[in-house]
């Protein structure tokens, strides 16, 4: 496996997190990635035939609980921290453009 | 009588037998806040007149002699990362800098139904993305023992209010070491308690099965008492567990004579500080004249803690960190933004530092296809086996003892440009988190004038031990006592 991370694939992560990204900003990150993952690799020294992934440390089964309704957070405590809303909802642009 | 460095239990005494009242307390903390604060940089927000506020109603409690608990009216601090309601909460971040909850953490909750006094918020790195506390978004925050040193991270503001007496306690948050490793650096003392045993609900995530919230305190007897207020099944939180909190101060004096303390081999190795070893060295000392054993244990799998930890961190916050979108809460940057994801793409921009940025596209990376079974599945394997290792090696012994960074503090600026180098600082303490194990921080020495911290570390739930084992270190040593000339 090739662990170095060009900026197309920094570019692309980026993407896939939704963060803005400049030229600049690809470049830099481009070259701590590589010896990041680097580092990472690492872990192919491990023998983990037959060694499940850990999934929950508290040995939890379904945690259940009946299903009732009880009071919540009001809508206009909630809207107090938007950004903007219009009529009771949160209002933003465009969610399906072209793309 | 200096009332900033009375332990909780000194000063709940006084409370209780009305030699000051929590009025008087919290104005001088608060006092000494404004007055030292600005050298430290520890607190993001100071809540004079909530405080004062709470502390009348907690002198109210004590004068009636009604549901009088030992935090009641006690002045604290709380790290920016847990949400209280109608106070600013800004995870040290410029995308949460003016977020006001509408909500209560359940352990702010907890702690105003003990009476206890909430004086500020702590800086943090931002999100708890960091071992420095250099990452804050608003301003970097000083270790007390020397101005031009870091206090650690990521709750190094808790750490140092703590150190420098601005606060009778403090709560941190422990993703990964972020509650041993600052107080280590700052001769506090400080617990990551199992997971589950604090509800996290109210907390903003970072790793939601890693994040551990924890009290710092001037000794290990408060921080059992605080941790006694704080612990607990919710309802708001499932991963919580169902078994009942032992009254761990009552049962704090128990001898540690017979019982067994092993030394992991894996973690005295190359790299760590001379002056480091040598108090660590000395603590083993201390133990077995209290009439411990000493026997050497092995973690085979120390050495992939590091990157275990790192990636499991990535794949989970790039996930948990979605919810930073500008369109519900916090900054909202939408000039020109021809559809939503635009106002994305903007907020994350201008509001994300670089640490936070590299460690969710990181994080995407290891998730997406093609690198998934490589790196965020090879690493949940070998977090069975971290996790294994600390079955194995506590299974024989009642504890184990171990550094809390293999340095004492750093210089301000010193491993800021190599992220990778400030990871290897976290060396010590990450590997709990995967394990989910707890452990106890406690001061053990200086070396060159700075602080050196030792953890100790038990089993599942089994905090009674460490209380235990620590409060005892504490009993015949006064390396907790020492405080910084500020």
């Amino acid at each position: 496996m090739t662990n170095k991370i060009d900026t197309d694939m920094v570019k692309h992560v980026a993407h896939l997190v939704r963060l803005g990204i400049s030229e600049e900003e690809a470049q830099k990150f481009s070259g701590q990635f590589s010896s990041i993952i680097d580092y990472f690799t690492m872990l192919n020294e491990v023998d983990t035939e037959n060694i499940p992934p850990a999934s929950d440390i508290t040995n939890n089964k379904n945690v259940l609980r009946e299903d009732i309704a009880q009071p919540s957070m009001s809508r206009e405590e909630f809207l107090n921290n938007a950004p903007q809303s219009e009529r009771g909802y949160v209002k933003v642009p465009t969610v399906f453009g072209e793309e | 009588m200096q009332l900033h460095n009375l332990t909780i239990r000194e000063a709940s005494e006084m409370l209780t037998n009305k030699k000051i009242s929590s009025v008087e307390l919290t104005q001088a903390t608060l006092q000494r806040a404004h007055e030292i604060d600005p050298q430290i940089q520890s607190y993001v927000t100071i809540t004079d007149d909530l405080a004062l506020e709470q502390a009348r109603q907690a002198d109210e409690r004590i004068a009636k002699g009604e549901n009088v608990t030992p935090l009641t009216g006690i002045p604290f601090a709380m790290k920016d990362c847990i949400s209280t309601r109608g106070v600013r909460t800004t995870c040290s971040s410029k995308i949460l800098e003016d977020y006001v909850p509408q909500y209560n953490a359940t352990v702010a909750n907890k702690l105003a139904d003990s009476g206890a006094v909430l004086i500020g918020k702590t800086n943090m790195d931002e999100f708890g993305m960091g071992s420095s506390c250099e990452n804050s978004a608003l301003f970097k925050t000083r270790n007390p023992w020397d101005l031009e040193r870091v206090p650690g991270g990521s709750s190094g503001g808790s750490a140092a209010a703590m150190s420098a007496g601005l606060a009778s306690f403090t709560i941190g948050e422990d993703t990964g070491g972020s509650v041993r490793m600052p107080a280590g650096f700052c001769n506090v003392t400080g617990i990551k308690p199992t997971y589950g045993r604090v509800s996290r609900y109210g907390l903003i995530s970072l790793v939601s099965s890693f994040d551990c919230i924890g009290p710092m305190t001037r000794d290990v007897y408060d921080c059992a008492t605080v941790l006694e207020h704080i612990a607990g099944h919710d309802p708001l939180d499932s991963t919580t567990y169902q078994s009942p909190i032992t009254n761990y101060t009552q049962h704090i004096n128990k001898s540690v004579k017979g019982m067994t303390i092993g030394i992991p081999k894996e973690y005295f190795v190359s790299g760590m500080e001379a002056g480091v070893e040598i108090s660590i060295q000395e603590a083993i000392r201390t133990y077995e004249k209290l009439g411990m054993k000493i026997q050497e244990v092995s973690l085979p799998n120390t050495k992939y803690a590091l990157p275990v930890y790192y990636l499991l961190l990535f794949a989970e916050a790039s996930s948990n960190l979605a919810r930073f979108d500008g369109t519900r809460f916090g900054l909202s940057v939408s000039e020109n933004a021809k559809d939503v994801i635009d106002i994305y793409l903007q907020t994350r921009h201008e509001g994300f530092g670089d640490e936070v940025k590299r460690r969710i596209m990181l994080g995407a990376y290891a998730l997406s296809a093609g690198y998934y079974d490589a790196y965020y599945l090879k690493a949940q394997k070998v977090r069975t086996l971290l996790r294994r290792d600390f079955e194995t090696a506590l299974a024989s012994v009642d504890i184990l003892l171990a550094p809390t960074c293999p340095t004492t503090a750093f210089k301000l600026g010193e491993k800021t440009n190599d992220p990778l180098e400030m990871y290897l600082s976290d060396i010590y303490v990450v590997a709990t988190n995967p394990a989910g194990v707890p452990a106890l921080a406690l001061p053990c020495g200086f070396s060159n004038n700075m602080p050196v911290g030792m953890q100790l570390i038990g089993k599942h739930l089994d905090e009674q031990t460490l209380f235990q084992v620590g409060h005892a270190y504490q009993q015949v040593t006064d390396w907790h006592k020492q405080l910084p000339n500020l």
